[in-house]
């Protein structure tokens, strides 16, 4: 690190990152900002239809199985696993981010795995609750629920959003699984360790935080209003 | 010179926080010979990347054209038949006459290739990637790797394009916004098949490749200035490339979403924007979507992308007009606040390309507001270039004239886009005439003159040698009178009411005052077409053949640019990069004629 730095010193004349951050993470934040909006316009566009509805389906209703509990009414309990999930694998990456800053290889192999285990297993889960349903009659164009004021559904704009966004927001964590282990494999072929920085690392864990981030609103918007 | 030790020692040291301009002196006498393929085709220059987009942007803006010229054959001599026509559109031009189809594949690829391929991968990409490294004192864009996918997107994007050319039931002809329920569903018209998802697919590779390229742009911009290249001493040129990929960055993903939705609805039976439709006296299952959902999010991007097209011409033509002028720019800061101000008014102003879909009238009392206000930072912009030439000694050159061109031009396109910003007379003026007037005035024309006014400017940098300047001065004076014999009778034909994107006028007798006006300006734009060959062709042969140029600083511009060789090679300066110890625009000051930005504020000097 440049020892030189001091409080005087001119961020912005030039010759520096006014950042102190290096391309890579610059373009990591930017881009996140990005995808923010193309999340941020499905999301609004959600809003829009839905506050021009006169009615839409209960969540507590429509999401209210677990797997292997048969018909047992247990309304958001498998989505709050679901969360809990992702935000565990948030955690194990904070502490793989940390032990790279310590140059502590073995212990970011450990948290990385434990990441890549949390990221595969949400996707495990979506997939069953997707599966789950479909077979309930539930898909894009097809909306089996009734509204929550007992009206019988006239279109399908629940079931549309709900599963184009979920979709896009679970193309974004297989994503994020498939770079965190391109980025462990290259833990343990010690790229980093010659590297000098374990700066890779850093740059996915901001985009899981990004993915699990964007869950909760994801979360928020279908299952909890 | 080995790219690897350039870039991989300017990556390093910036990791550390460091000023890469102290370490990457060393290394550059032995010379690194690249195959033709790593040099011409998947370069990672960023200088070869910006003529690739050039030159691709060229081909582009060729076809673009044409398609002009070939429905302006139908709206001028709506009556007459032109069999070559047949012999090489087909069965779209059956005895000699363009289909109804074919019109409006036409008008729809004119406005997709022109906005998107050319006006901003042409112009932006052809300029932030040349000039930025060069203006801002850096080896390369912060990631070539990117850099080079960034054009090769856009290369995708341009296959895919093309291929819709191609397909039996023709490209995309819904018009170049692409609105729903048309572009959603494939019965309702047969350019809303296939074709329809080429382009939906091209825009999509398109939009990747912007944001590969903006990134690069921003991070470049932020991190790898020289040392004493200070944000407020960068040329206006950088500020723009700069708030140009900051759009991009931010309004190109929400039209992604939108096709994303747009896709589902065209392949998944979904109802995202179609609700109670017939299509061909069959009822439509679709219940509940909103086709005023997709305008929002298209002109969320629709908007900025205006801007995306113009501000890299601002910026280019402030620079240009100060070097001609042999005087400072006016305002500098002012320049650089009204461009933010652009930027950020952007955002806010969408909703004013929907005043006539039945918008709350009390929400479009504020997009008018926040429309109109974006008056004021263009009157700046455009008072600080009257006063920058205002008693200079102005060089004509073709540049110097583009740039003039382009002051014009943004006046007077800019003066009608108040009247349309105003809801309620942009309810009579919808969909007329005179909107198409309005928005090439200022956006097609403007942001031409822009790009050639860069094109004459930096061609010597670009290629060692000049383009040829009495084909230049031909090029500029037809270009600009036809340009406004071309676009000026148009406004009268809004005002009288009459509608774009019509086929034909003929059963209209209240429009048939403007035939003959319609046919002047189709044989107008067939003479300005042949005059923009005539500068392809003083393009590829001054590449070529041109006078070659025999000093560094051929404009005695002050510049970072004109600091390297006059062929710089990979990594732009032979030797260390040079410092940067004044703003870009000591032009006749102390008696100089100008300081270049590398010479050292003297003692006795008074600041600028």
């Amino acid at each position: 690190m440049d020892t030189t730095v001091t409080a005087k010193k001119k961020w912005w004349a030039g010759g520096y990152s006014p950042f102190n951050v290096s391309y890579g993470k610059l373009m990591m934040w930017y881009f996140l900002l990005s995808d923010a909006f193309t999340f941020g316009a499905l999301l609004i566009s959600y809003g829009t239809v839905r506050f021009s509805s006169l009615s839409w389906p209960d969540p507590n209703h429509v999401f209210h199985s677990f797997p292997f509990m048969g018909d047992a009414n247990l309304p958001l309990v498998f989505v709050s696993l679901m969360t809990f999930i992702l935000i565990m694998s948030s955690v194990t990456m904070v502490l793989a981010v940390h032990a790279g800053h310590h140059r502590d290889r073995k212990a970011v192999i450990k948290w990385l795995i434990w990441t890549i285990i949390g990221g595969a297993a949400f996707l495990g889960c979506q997939a069953w609750e997707w599966t789950h349903l479909y077979h309930s009659g539930a898909w894009w164009s097809l909306n089996p629920f009734a509204n929550a004021d007992g009206t019988a559904a006239t279109n399908s704009n629940f079931t549309d959003f709900f599963f184009t966004i979920t979709g896009f927001h679970g193309l974004h964590v297989t994503s994020g699984v498939i770079l965190n282990i391109v980025i462990l494999l290259n833990v343990l072929n010690g790229t980093y360790e010659k590297r000098g920085h374990y700066e890779m690392v850093e740059k996915v864990g901001l985009y899981w935080h990004f993915v699990d981030l964007v869950w909760v609103f994801v979360f928020t918007c279908f299952y909890l209003l | 010179m080995s790219n690897e030790a350039t870039l991989h020692g300017q990556h390093e040291v910036i990791h550390h926080g460091e000023g890469h301009g102290h370490h990457d002196g060393h290394d550059h006498d032995h010379h690194h010979e690249q195959s033709f393929i790593s040099k011409y085709v998947f370069s990672m220059d960023h200088k070869m990347i910006a003529k690739q987009f050039l030159i691709t942007g060229i081909i582009w803006a060729i076809i673009g054209a044409l398609f002009s010229v070939l429905f302006r054959l139908q709206l001028g001599f709506p009556d007459a038949t032109f069999p070559w026509l047949e012999s090489i559109l087909g069965h779209w031009a059956e005895g000699g006459r363009i289909t109804p189809q074919a019109y409006y594949a036409l008008v729809t690829m004119h406005g997709t290739i022109l906005v998107f391929f050319v006006l901003t991968a042409g112009l932006s990409g052809t300029f932030s990637n040349f000039l930025i490294p060069l203006q801002v004192g850096a080896r390369d864009m912060a990631s070539p790797f990117m850099n080079m996918l960034s054009y090769w997107f856009f290369f995708l994007a341009s296959m895919v394009m093309m291929a819709s050319f191609f397909v039996q039931t023709g490209p995309a002809s819904g018009g170049w916004t692409a609105y729903p329920p048309l572009s959603a569903l494939g019965d309702a018209s047969i350019g809303s098949k296939i074709g329809m998802d080429l382009w939906l697919v091209s825009m999509a590779l398109f939009v990747v490749s912007q944001l590969l390229g903006g990134l690069n742009y921003i991070s470049t911009i932020l991190n790898l200035r020289t040392k004493g290249m200070s944000m407020t001493k960068m040329p206006l040129t950088i500020w723009s490339f700069f708030f140009t990929a900051v759009l991009g960055v931010l309004s190109f993903p929400v039209l992604l979403s939108g096709f994303i939705l747009l896709l589902f609805d065209r392949h998944a039976g979904t109802s995202f924007y179609l609700s109670e439709l017939f299509v061909k006296g069959k009822v439509l299952p679709n219940e509940g979507g909103s086709a005023i959902l997709y305008q929002h999010l298209f002109w969320f991007l629709g908007h900025p992308e205006v801007y995306i097209i113009i501000l890299p011409a601002m910026g280019m033509v402030s620079e240009v007009l100060a070097i001609n002028a042999r005087k400072p720019i006016f305002g500098y800061l002012a320049m650089v606040g009204s461009m933010f101000a652009i930027a950020i008014l952007a955002f806010l102003v969408w909703a004013h390309h929907m005043f006539v879909t039945g918008l709350n009238p009390f929400l479009g009392a504020f997009f008018v507001l926040l429309t109109l206000l974006i008056a004021v930072p263009s009157a700046i912009k455009v008072f600080n270039w009257i006063t920058t030439i205002w008693k200079g000694n102005i060089r004509f050159t073709p540049g110097a004239l583009f740039s003039i061109g382009f002051v014009s031009t943004f006046i007077s396109g800019g003066l009608t886009g108040i009247w349309l910003g105003n809801a309620s007379i942009d309810i009579h003026l919808h969909d007329t005439y005179f909107v198409i007037a309005h928005f090439h005035i200022v956006m097609g024309v403007s942001a031409f003159f822009g790009m050639f006014a860069a094109i004459y400017h930096w061609f010597p940098k670009m290629y060692g040698r000049y383009l040829n300047q009495t084909i230049g001065y031909i090029h500029f004076w037809i270009t600009l009178i036809g340009a406004y014999l071309i676009f000026w009778p148009m406004h009268y034909e809004g005002m009288a009411g009459m509608p774009r994107r019509y086929y034909n006028y003929s059963s209209w007798a209240s429009f048939n005052q403007f035939d003959g006006l319609n046919a002047f300006i189709s044989i107008v734009v067939i003479i300005v077409f042949a005059c923009q060959l005539l500068f392809v062709i003083n393009f590829f042969y001054s590449i070529f053949k041109g006078r070659k140029v025999t000093t560094t600083n051929p404009w005695l511009a002050t510049t970072l640019e004109w600091t390297t060789p006059i062929n710089p090679g990979h990594g732009n300066w032979p030797g260390e990069i040079p410092e940067v110890h004044r703003w870009a625009y000591d032009y006749s000051k102390d008696g100089k004629d100008f300081i270049p930005q590398t010479v050292p504020v003297s003692p006795d000097e008074s600041a600028h």
